[in-house]
């Protein structure tokens, strides 16, 4: 169970916003569904079978990069070659 | 008072692509965001596959400091989020490294040697560039260059081994030295070292110093840090355990009391590259010559000095060049003008040894052990051909400048008329010569040098002015 | 781009002028593709409004691989927002509707390559599958949908909603045309670690004699609509008419493999969606503000809530102190579901079920979250295993299509899809 507060500091890591409006409801339904992964805490993991790939990799060959100015019209926003974004507090 | 520091080092691999792109890795002289791709600038969609090449490499400094490899290895995302990160996460390695449990052996406070414990050695991604726009209090925006996104980084963990600013930095250094010799790695490159460090003072707490980017950068991050630390607790207070900047240009050390510091990254395996087993692979790499084994054999080869070896050996380059030139017969010789003569003459005017032309030291070698010039005229030949090749211009012979400067050692007898002439000018230091005083001759034979501009050599001139005083007989 | 005729089900959010080649084995066909795969210079939006306007500046490799074989782009088509969805309503541009009964969703979230084709609009298009996003639009409209084995078919420009669970795959309304379209996309590409190189040759001969077809008790539990469930038995009878024999057999791991699921899926999709800042591509932040309120703000109003409560509930289960009880129990419970398999394989050759627990339900029906999932219940199982499950039509319960899923080993694509269309063919019969 999760409270709204909870709810609240996850979106402030997730840095994604929740109208505060919303939260009451919001908190209700993630708390359903987190109800739900509970039946996760059961799970002993019986010696299952691990098929996986190992050691993909590639050689060391240059194969080319996007011309600069198709990186810049994909940003829209930039200045002497540079992509513009908002401040980072340094 | 204890100081206990460990020192967390990323450096940049010498790969031809970024890690998990073909990208080329040869940006620095390119304008921004023109080495990238899909997968470079996280585009949707985009895939990582990884640089076989790399994994070579760290596995080489793996082994080189005599780590352990685990059975696996699996690359993990660091999450969180910044304009220089474009996927929103790093991808790294979490708790499956490549490498566990190495050391490497520096040189201590007191000369003798000690071993530095490495815990871990792993391979991540380089993140973008930032520049801000704007003064340092009040930035406006923030400019991106990707270029740097993706470029193999390999890092490499300390234990809380060391003790002082001096030791951390002789690890950088005799690390930085490793790397180059096991070419995987390049100090020249500006910004290819990044190192954080910890430190904690008589069982305090740990601050972690983050941003530093240069080998004299860790020492003076380090002192002040040291300093800092110390007069909190002269005050009586406790020192806070937190992460500070580094400012490089003021010296300083800065408390980073932003939203990265509380960051809980959620880390999780990578899901879109496969884990590495590649202990066997490990073993099989075979490790160029490495610091320590090329000064042993400088020492049983060339007979050269451990001292001089030591100043050999500590820049790959150097090394080199001493034994490009040792061939001129007496390695000995070549060891003392390279380590001490060539060295402080490149230092001074800012050169490294690149430029020098090895076959011009050779036979400059050659004409000081033929005798044919004196030591101070092999200085300046030598300083002669360096300001030559500082300039662009293509450097003269040895020879060629003995010629044109005079400045060729001559034959004792052409000296005569220059004792005679000493010897008369100088009755007092005969005196006090023939008196047994040995110093008046060193003042004499001083005389004579300054006739003589330095073309003669000192012990002729010593001999030659003997007999003359002892021909003489009577006072002058 | 044009609109050559109507599109009364929102099947499309682009609409091309498709431009078909006359040779290879696409030759002269307009396919419809998803709205995650990337197209250089169609734009591709993921059915969200973060990606407004965003143009890939390159195709994903299924896209060189058909059109190097004569198929041309019909379109992109509707979705539900970055693949969360199992109805195609939650797209920012509106939901698609099932052609077969409009007032229906069409499933999802493949709803739009679906219902292009169960409309005629086009013959074949591409969806992707995480936790059933092909199979069950295509259950829902009534036509043959494959999830490939993961690692079959390159993810190189598939937008990543869940890594380690989701493949692109083809719809169209015959287990033939499904096998032609697959044989095109499934091509090797170096630039996916995690594929393999497989190539794909089915052998469509209609012969199931000696088959053996396992039917696990949980696919026909208590939410299984009863007419589905009845529908379906009588499909898999007709395989038995075939010469096939039925085993009945258990998988425990049903249990907790819908939560594995969506743990998984979470948890993968709260990082993988970090990238759309605004800063690379996408409607820029505002670059007046400082960097987190800009991104804080993008996110808010970029994503619909649905991914929205997905991306918190995967931050949520990767965080500091709960990664050991939700992402890596869920894993433990993953190779649970693979052991699970694994054990069935050894007696049969394949599993059979429905695809779907109902037909399709009204648009704006299910409300509650947690309902949504719980639908996903049948399809997340061959996603967590990494194992083919194919979706073919086998008749309609109150005149909505009902599907038929085979599921088969890893890498036994062919094997599944020679089932269903053996089916095909005995149904017709």
């Amino acid at each position: 169970m999760v409270s709204p507060e909870d709810v609240e500091k996850i979106a402030n890591l997730a840095d994604i916003g929740l109208p505060r409006e919303r939260l009451g409801e919001f908190t209700r339904e993630f708390n359903a569904i987190l109800e739900y992964f509970d039946i996760l805490d059961a799970v002993r993991e019986d010696a299952g079978e691990h098929a996986r790939e190992f050691n993909i990799m590639r050689e060391d060959e240059v194969t080319g990069s996007l011309p600069q100015e198709e990186v810049l019209a994909l940003a829209r926003d930039s200045e002497d070659g540079f992509i513009r974004a908002p401040r980072v507090m340094e | 008072m204890t100081v206990i520091i460990g020192l967390e080092i990323h450096c940049q691999l010498t790969t031809r692509t970024k890690l998990f792109c073909g990208c080329s890795t040869d940006y620095r002289n390119d304008p921004p965001n023109t080495h990238t791709c899909p997968t470079c600038l996280g585009l949707p969609g985009s895939l990582p596959v990884l640089n076989r090449k790399a994994v070579e490499y760290a596995l080489r400094v793996g082994k080189a400091l005599s780590c352990a490899i685990p059975d696996e290895a699996e690359f993990a995302r660091k999450n969180y989020f910044y304009p220089d990160l474009p996927k929103g996460f790093q991808i790294t390695m979490y708790d499956r490294p490549l490498a566990v449990g190495g050391y490497l052996d520096i040189e201590a406070d007191d000369g003798t040697e000690k071993r530095v414990r490495i815990t871990r050695v792993h391979m991540e991604e380089d993140p973008g560039r930032l520049v801000h726009v704007g003064s340092g209090d009040r930035p406006r925006y923030s400019l991106v260059d990707y270029n740097r996104s993706g470029i193999p980084l390999i890092e490499i963990v300390t234990d809380p081994d060391l003790r002082s600013p001096k030791e951390a930095r002789r690890f950088i250094n005799t690390l930085r030295t490793t790397l180059e010799y096991l070419g995987v790695f390049d100090g020249e490159q500006e910004g290819g070292l990044r190192v954080d460090a910890n430190i904690s003072m008589e069982g305090g707490n740990r601050v972690e110093i983050k941003n530093i980017s240069s080998y004299k950068g860790v020492e003076k991050a380090l002192t002040f840090e040291i300093t800092r630390q110390r007069n909190v607790l002269r005050r009586g207070l406790a020192v806070e355990r937190e992460t500070r900047h580094f400012l490089e240009a003021r010296g300083v050390t800065t408390s980073a009391r932003s939203k990265e510091e509380e960051h809980d990254y959620r880390y999780f395996p990578e899901p879109d590259l496969c884990p590495l087993r590649v202990r066997a692979w490990c073993d099989e790499i075979v490790l160029p010559e490495l610091p320590a084994a090329r000064r042993a054999r400088f020492g049983e080869t060339y007979r050269v000095s451990p001292i001089h070896a030591r100043t050999l050996c500590g820049d790959l380059r150097l090394a080199d060049f001493f034994e490009d030139v040792a061939c001129c017969g007496d390695p000995v010789l070549a060891a003392t003008w390279v380590a001490d003569t060539l060295l402080g003459e490149l230092y001074y005017r800012e050169m490294d040894v690149t430029g020098v032309p090895a076959g011009h030291f050779v036979e400059l070698l050659r004409l000081l052990r033929g005798k044919e010039i004196t030591e101070k005229a092999g200085v300046e030949v030598l300083r002669v051909m360096l300001d030559q090749v500082k300039h662009g211009e293509a450097p003269e012979t040895p020879a060629a400048i003995v010629d044109r400067l005079n400045l060729g050692k001559t034959a004792g007898d052409a000296f005569g008329p220059v004792i005679s002439e000493v010897v008369q000018a100088c009755p007092d230091a005969v005196r006090d010569f023939r008196n047994g005083k040995p110093e008046a001759l060193n003042y004499l034979v001083g005389q004579a040098m300054k006739r003589t501009r330095g073309k003669a050599d000192p012990k002729e001139l010593a001999r030659m002015l003997r007999d003359a005083i002892g021909d003489a007989g009577g006072t002058g | 781009m044009t609109a050559p005729a109507g599109d009364r089900f929102n099947a499309f959010i682009t609409r091309c002028e498709p431009k078909p080649g006359t040779t290879g084995k696409l030759a002269g066909l307009a396919v419809a593709v998803k709205d995650n795969i990337s197209t250089r210079g169609i734009p591709t939006s993921c059915g969200s409004k973060i990606l407004e306007g965003y143009t890939p500046p390159y195709h994903a490799h299924i896209v060189d691989l058909i059109l190097a074989e004569g198929a041309g782009i019909a379109g992109k088509t509707n979705m539900d927002e970055f693949g969360m969805g199992s109805s195609t309503e939650n797209s920012a541009f509106g939901p698609t509707k099932n052609p077969v009964d409009p007032a229906r969703v069409p499933g999802g979230s493949s709803g739009g390559s679906a219902a292009a084709v169960a409309a005629g609009m086009v013959p074949m298009a591409l969806g992707s599958d995480t936790g059933g996003s092909i199979r069950c639009p295509a259950a829902f409209c009534g036509i043959v949908g494959l999830k490939p084995s993961y690692g079959r078919v390159s993810r190189y420009g598939l937008v990543a909603y869940a890594n380690s669970l989701e493949q692109i795959g083809p719809l169209a309304g015959s287990v033939t045309d499904v096998c032609r379209l697959m044989g095109v996309i499934s091509r090797y590409d170096p630039r996916d670690s995690t594929m393999q190189d497989r190539p794909f040759a089915p052998r469509l001969t209609g012969d199931v004699k000696g088959l053996r077809i396992g039917v696990p008790s949980e696919f026909f539990g208590a939410g299984v609509d009863p007419g589905v469930a009845e529908t379906v038995k009588g499909a898999i009878g007709i395989l038995e008419g075939l010469g096939a024999r039925v085993v009945p057999c258990s998988m425990p791991s049903m249990a907790y493999a819908l939560a594995a699921y969506y743990v998984t899926c979470t948890s993968e999709a709260s990082s993988n969606l970090a990238r759309f800042d605004g800063v690379r591509y996408g409607p820029p932040g505002d670059v007046r503000s400082a960097w987190h309120d800009a991104f804080r703000v993008i996110r808010e109003k970029g994503f619909g809530e649905e991914v929205r409560r997905r991306v918190l509930l995967g931050t949520f289960a990767l965080s500091a102190g709960y990664y050991g009880k939700y992402y890596a129990k869920a894993q433990a419970a993953r190779r649970n579901v693979s052991a699970d398999f694994a054990r069935i394989f050894r007696e049969v050759d394949v599993i059979a079920g429905p695809t779907m627990p109902t037909t399709a339900f009204r648009i704006g029906e299910k409300t509650a979250p947690l309902s949504m999932y719980l639908s996903d219940i049948l399809t997340v199982p061959a996603n967590l295993a990494g194992i083919p499950a194919v979706s073919v039509p086998c008749g309609k319960v109150d005149g909505l299509p009902v599907g038929l899923q085979v599921m088969g080993r890893r890498f036994e694509d062919e094997r599944v899809l020679e089932v269903a269309y053996a089916y095909e063919q005995g149904a017709a019969r």
